[in-house]
């Protein structure tokens, strides 16, 4: 059984972005990018799933820029088998990502599908469901814990996932798309000799249009602003001005 | 045409995030209805008619939503969409997990978590952890959004006379079963309703010290319990406490971080806080730098003295 793991190539988590003085978006020239950490996680599940016997291959996708072939070389060397890189330098929002994947996922046929939960940039925590939506499979999101097992002769997953109120897990059907969250596993150090090891593996290079898929835009961005800026109050010295300032001044207990 | 909410429900009563969700419709759209797919859930119905400006509730009942998997729910979403020029999810797991299967099966974007309505196509969002805000116009016939509860008051939770209609409920989809659910009991406010919280960080150390320094103060307080990245990951908290980008998005009147840094991943969650207070010894962090009143002082000292101080 095939895992398919599509990663993205964002702004690395710890930078603060800055929104671009004209308004058109935020400042993304010479900063660190790197591969989206949710994804780094669902790369990381699917190498153990491999490492457990359950699955045979990993395969890493990506779609956007050319650059996002560093991404999949990251991918590959946390344990990714081979890679395809869906190539376009337009604007792809979550809808045509997911789009591309399910013409990958038709073509792939992978039993496993594990994805992100959302990605650090836009925010969106869209393209899983929307992957599930269109291929007409079965998802559980925000996954803390995955197992793969075998009821009855037929291939399910058991899921625990992450919910308001606490934990839930369901039972779906293979093939299916699982999204993960932050407590699904600590993903590996990449290590020198796998990163050698990851630059000889395959990765081949479409287009959008090599899958027939539209990548036209849903959303126009009118403009990107800066949020109301909170600015530092102040320290107080001890408990009880606190107390004091919290009671008279601020009026919230 | 009309706005749909998705309401969010335990079957028997309406959760909060519902009415947050309505107001948001209100600005979408005069006509606003509201669905509720549950099992059994006739008495959650008919709280949904009491919510202020709702005209319709629409009441689909079956086992196979008793759980709210994503497949059932969005196909009943999807059996009355085409009447609709908004369809509104709250931005809770719940929402979320279901909303994009109803874009994508409509081949329309998606509006997440909107924290502002400018106009019915236009909606403002916040991106990169909160650190911009996204002015974003819809380009389709049928807008689908989350939407950030804090963005929006909470409608009147009675008060309203709208008429609860019975619709068809879809068939199971059979893909996806539920198997358990392991759900905190607590006498707490809801950690995203609170209007006071109290969170910590990794500083306590421990769950056991996590309970003992924080719960007094909770208690005194009527807060909630929140807690930051790093004490979830480290076990000092369960994971539907975390505060943040990725966790839940707060703006309680009052919020008190004790032993929190303050990375930008945590601040996305609560700055929109009324008051914020920080208590942490290290001077450098940087959630002093959004604090309202900031004390530099050792939690363990100072939480305590803070519960005996409020009398």
């Amino acid at each position: 059984m095939k895992v398919l793991v599509p990663v993205k190539r964002v702004v690395d988590y710890n930078v603060k972005v800055r929104v671009k003085s004209d308004g058109t978006g935020v400042d993304i020239a010479n900063v660190k990018m790197s591969m989206n950490p949710f994804d780094e996680i669902a790369i990381e599940e699917a190498v153990r799933l491999k490492e457990k016997g359950a699955i045979t291959e990993v395969i890493a996708v990506s779609c956007g820029v050319t650059q996002c072939q560093e991404t999949l070389r990251t991918a590959m060397a946390i344990g990714a088998d081979r890679a395809i890189l869906v190539e376009t330098a337009d604007e792809l929002q979550p809808l045509a990502v997911a789009k591309l994947l399910k013409a990958l996922v038709d073509k792939e046929q992978p039993g496993l599908v594990i994805l992100g939960k959302q990605a650090i940039d836009d925010d969106c925590n869209q393209t899983g469901q929307m992957l599930a939506a269109l291929a007409d499979l079965p998802q559980a999101t925000f996954a803390s814990k995955v197992e793969i097992a075998d009821e009855n002769g037929q291939k399910r997953a058991k899921v625990t996932r992450e919910v308001d109120g606490g934990l839930e897990t369901l039972s779906i059907t293979l093939p299916a798309i699982i999204t993960t969250d932050l407590r699904l596993n600590e993903p590996r150090y990449v290590t020198l000799p796998n990163i050698m090891k990851a630059k000889k593996k395959q990765l081949d290079v479409l287009k959008p249009s090599d899958l027939g898929v539209d990548i036209k835009a849903h959303l126009k961005v009118l403009k990107v602003s800066e949020p109301p800026k909170r600015s530092a109050g102040i320290k107080v010295p001890d408990v009880a001005t606190l107390v004091s300032k919290l009671k008279n001044d601020a009026k919230v207990i | 045409m009309a706005a749909l909410v998705i309401a969010e429900h335990d079957h028997h009563s309406i959760k909060g995030a519902t009415l947050n969700t309505v107001t948001a419709a209100l600005k979408c759209d005069p006509q606003v209805h509201v669905l509720v797919a549950g099992a059994n859930a006739a008495e959650a119905a008919k709280a949904a008619a009491q919510i202020g400006g709702v005209a319709k509730v629409l009441h689909a009942d079956g086992e196979q939503f008793a759980h709210g998997l994503a497949e059932n729910i969005a196909a009943q979403v999807l059996t009355l969409a085409k009447d609709y020029s908004h369809i509104l999810f709250p931005a809770t797991a719940a929402g979320k997990n279901v909303a994009p299967r109803v874009a994508a099966k409509l081949d329309v974007g998606q509006v997440s978590d909107i924290s502002k309505v400018d106009s019915p196509d236009t909606f403002e969002r916040p991106i990169y952890a909160g650190n911009a805000i996204a002015t974003v116009q819809s380009l389709d016939p049928i807008k689908v959004i989350t939407v950030r509860t804090t963005g929006f008051d909470p409608a009147a939770a009675t008060g309203g006379t709208g008429a609860v209609e019975t619709v068809a409920a879809v068939a199971d989809s059979g893909k996806s079963s539920f198997v358990s659910a392991e759900i905190a009991k607590n006498d707490r406010p809801e950690l995203t309703a609170a209007k006071i919280i109290v969170s910590g960080g990794r500083a306590l150390g421990s769950a056991d010290k996590f309970t003992e320094v924080l719960t007094p103060l909770a208690d005194k307080l009527g807060a909630a319990l929140g807690a930051s990245r790093a004490a979830v990951d480290a076990g000092y908290a369960p994971n539907d406490w975390q505060v943040g980008q990725t966790g839940k998005i707060v703006a309680p009147q009052l919020y008190i971080a004790a032993g929190i840094s303050g990375a930008i991943q945590h601040l996305a969650g609560m700055k929109d806080s009324k008051v914020i207070v920080a208590i942490n010894k290290d001077p450098e962090a940087p959630i002093f730098s959004v604090a309202d009143y900031g004390l530099e002082a050792d939690l363990f000292t100072a939480v305590p003295e803070l519960v005996k101080a409020l009398g």
